[in-house]
């Protein structure tokens, strides 16, 4: 229902912003630049740019439904949380006696029952408390049979809407009462936003599972950066090798070609037999991670230089040893951080999955051993900050990039 | 003994299926140092395997081919080559482009400096000595490919359609560019075209092959190329005598074409 809820609202918010900001855009500046001015988009690759403007909407739009489901303090308006404080409703029972009684039971929702009030006993009346988001059986007064709720009939097994909840007979005859859940999530389903912030606050101050954050977050960033460096250190050159000797490529095909559909996550069980669970474990996986795509990365930059390239270096009078540090190696670089993008991409994977399996300081580590207590914030913070660190990673790799090789996609 | 001399040169290319191809038969040829050969004829007729033999790409099966008495085993900074694109190389700027040479035979800038700056000079770059590749037009690399190849100082110049990606106007002005370089320099130079105005306009001497196998069809002695030093190449073009040759040449070439055609046809 919740889930149901969300989505809708979710495609409203699309849509609506959407519209909004088509309006906004018509009203402010008519634009005349190239795009713009063109009439066919629609199949025209090119005329396609992410809207910056949908991007900033999109974020805020999953931290508004965020807050709003979860009744954040920073989100103004909230759907329907779980009720929470006084309600009640009449009932009539058979006694033990046999005789028909009448009473009211009065519920305190998620709050506690005042001292004073309505008499517990006194004219049958039954008093609850029950904590939020909880159910809980209701005693009558003697054991006394329920036969009715608010006026309607009730047997074992039935259920009746009272006001702010549900009552419902258990099979054995006995009164439970729920408050209305709302449409809002429990805490430990999906805490707040400034839940999970306040979180990371603390985390940042007093550490977590003996490490601080950083020692964490650092671990990670270490074995990612150890395993994909060993990778790299082997895989470029194993691929320029492939790439210049036939025997070289011949030899290595069938074990690359093999190794490379390989998923790193399978290997971790047998990584853990041969290496044991600590750091070299770790290191040894993702420089697996690493070494297959470094490998087919160079390959294909060295087979990818053009002939005619190799044929004028030759023929400017360069020696073999200068065609490849002058033409190939560069020629070569653009392929290479391709493959260095996606071998930091799966290292960062990896990393947290080894780090799930056996693990003592770790993102990973962190969240599967917050989840064990249904830590939930925890949880989250982790999830939230390793993909930010990846996306971090990605970003300065094409940073690196555009500053190292310039001439890409040039030409 | 001096000069490129082709004896019977001879390609032919084994096919998968166990047929084989006749790319070149008996070719001989013999250049003096400085002249200028163009070298034409319709597609398939093995002129750019010719190239590939001189520059030492390919290793011909039949023949010899010698420059300045000794054998060509294989590319080498004596004989250069201009390829018609994509032969600069991009994580260089220009003057780096036209430096590699001299920078692979180990010459320190003190060395080639002033040379290179000369030669950015003569093919009208020096505003363009720091920019990179592919910010430069067509033409501009077709300037730093023929300056790259002059900074080496070769014997030879060899020229595999250098002109042929180019627009209509810069393939006019960069043909007036050649020729004077041609003869300022000296060097020897082989011209690979498809272009029977070109050919004409660019050889003292033009050879004419003929398909199936690669042969050496027809030779002319040309007077265009030293009439159009330092002159109005489209002044040359409307000289009789050029229009004259154009016709014969492209109506043997064309005739040529026709013959495969027909022979095709007939095959099918």
């Amino acid at each position: 229902m919740t889930g149901l809820a969300i989505l809708v609202a979710y495609a409203a918010l699309f849509a609506g912003a959407a519209l909004m900001v088509g309006l906004i855009r018509r009203r402010i500046r008519p634009r005349n630049d190239f795009t713009s001015l063109k009439t066919v988009t629609f199949g025209d690759e090119s005329a396609i740019t992410p809207d910056r403007a949908a991007s900033a909407i999109s974020i805020l739009v999953v931290f508004l439904l965020w807050g709003t489901f979860t009744g954040s303090r920073l989100v103004p308006f909230h759907v329907p949380g779980p009720f929470i404080g006084e309600t009640g409703f009449s009932y009539q029972a058979t006694g033990e006696d046999g005789q028909p009684i009448k009473g009211q039971v009065q519920v305190f929702a998620g709050i506690e029952a005042p001292v004073e009030g309505m008499q517990d006993g006194a004219d049958n009346a039954v008093v609850a408390a029950i904590p939020r988001g909880r159910d809980q059986l209701i005693q009558l007064p003697g054991d006394a049979l329920a036969t009715s709720v608010d006026g309607r009939a009730i047997a074992p097994g039935g259920s009746l809407r009272v006001d702010h909840g549900t009552v419902s007979m258990t099979a054995k005859g006995t009164l439970s009462f729920v408050a209305d859940k709302g449409l809002q999530m429990d805490p430990i389903w999906l805490p707040s936003p400034e839940a999970v912030a306040g979180r990371f606050v603390q985390i940042t101050q007093t550490g977590y599972q003996n490490f601080t954050l950083w020692e964490h977050l650092g671990a990670s960033l270490l074995r990612v950066l150890a395993g994909f460096a060993l990778g790299s250190l082997v895989g470029i050159p194993l691929g320029y090798a492939m790439g210049l000797s036939g025997w070289f490529r011949g030899w290595f095909d069938p074990i690359v070609e093999f190794m490379r559909p390989v998923p790193p996550l399978a290997l971790i069980p047998l990584v853990i037999i041969w290496f044991g669970i600590w750091e070299t474990g770790k290191v040894v996986l993702l420089f697996l991670a690493a070494l297959w795509v470094m490998t087919i990365a160079a390959r294909a930059g060295v087979s990818g230089v053009n002939i005619t390239k190799v044929h004028a270096a030759y023929s400017l009078g360069a020696s073999k040893w200068q065609l490849l540090r002058h033409v190939i190696l560069p020629n070569s670089l653009p392929e290479i951080f391709t493959g260095a993008r996606v071998a930091m991409g799966v290292c960062w994977g990896t990393v947290v999955a080894a780090e799930l399996v056996a693990a003592q300081k770790g993102a990973g580590m962190m969240i599967i051993a917050a989840s064990k207590f249904q830590l939930t914030d925890i949880v989250l913070m982790g999830i939230i900050l390793i993909g930010m660190i990846g996306y971090a990673i990605d970003v300065l790799m094409r940073l690196a990039e555009r500053k190292l090789v310039p001439w890409k996609g040039q030409s | 003994m001096s000069g490129l001399r082709l004896r019977n040169i001879s390609m032919r290319f084994d096919l998968a299926n166990g047929s084989h191809v006749q790319a070149l038969q008996d070719v001989s040829l013999d250049l003096r140092p400085g002249q200028l050969l163009s070298i034409l004829g319709p597609s398939g007729c093995g002129k750019s395997t010719l190239l590939n033999i001189m520059a030492g790409f390919l290793a011909p099966t039949g023949g010899q081919i010698t420059l300045n008495g000794h054998a060509v085993k294989g590319p080498d900074a004596e004989r250069g080559v201009v390829f018609q694109k994509g032969a600069l190389f991009e994580w260089m700027n220009v003057r780096d482009n036209v430096s590699f040479g001299p920078r692979m035979a180990g010459q320190r800038e003190s060395q080639y400096g002033a040379h290179v700056d000369h030669l950015l000079e003569i093919v009208g770059l020096e505003d363009f000595r720091e920019k990179a590749i592919y910010e430069l037009s067509g033409g501009m690399q077709q300037r730093v490919a023929l300056a790259r190849c002059l900074a080496n100082d070769p014997d030879v110049i060899l020229m595999d359609e250098p002109l042929g990606a180019l627009d209509a106007l810069t393939r006019e002005k960069m043909q007036a560019m050649v020729l004077n370089l041609w003869k300022e320099t000296g060097k020897t130079v082989i011209l690979i075209t498809h272009s029977v105005e070109e050919a004409l306009l660019l050889g003292e001497r033009l050879i004419v092959m003929a398909p199936r196998p690669g042969r050496i069809y027809k030779e002319y002695q040309l007077p265009f190329a030293d009439q159009g030093v330092g002159q109005d190449l489209r002044q040359i073009k409307k000289l009789p005598d050029f229009a004259a040759r154009r016709e014969e040449i492209l109506s043997m070439i064309w005739n040529m074409e026709e013959e495969i055609m027909g022979r095709q046809g007939t095959a099918a």
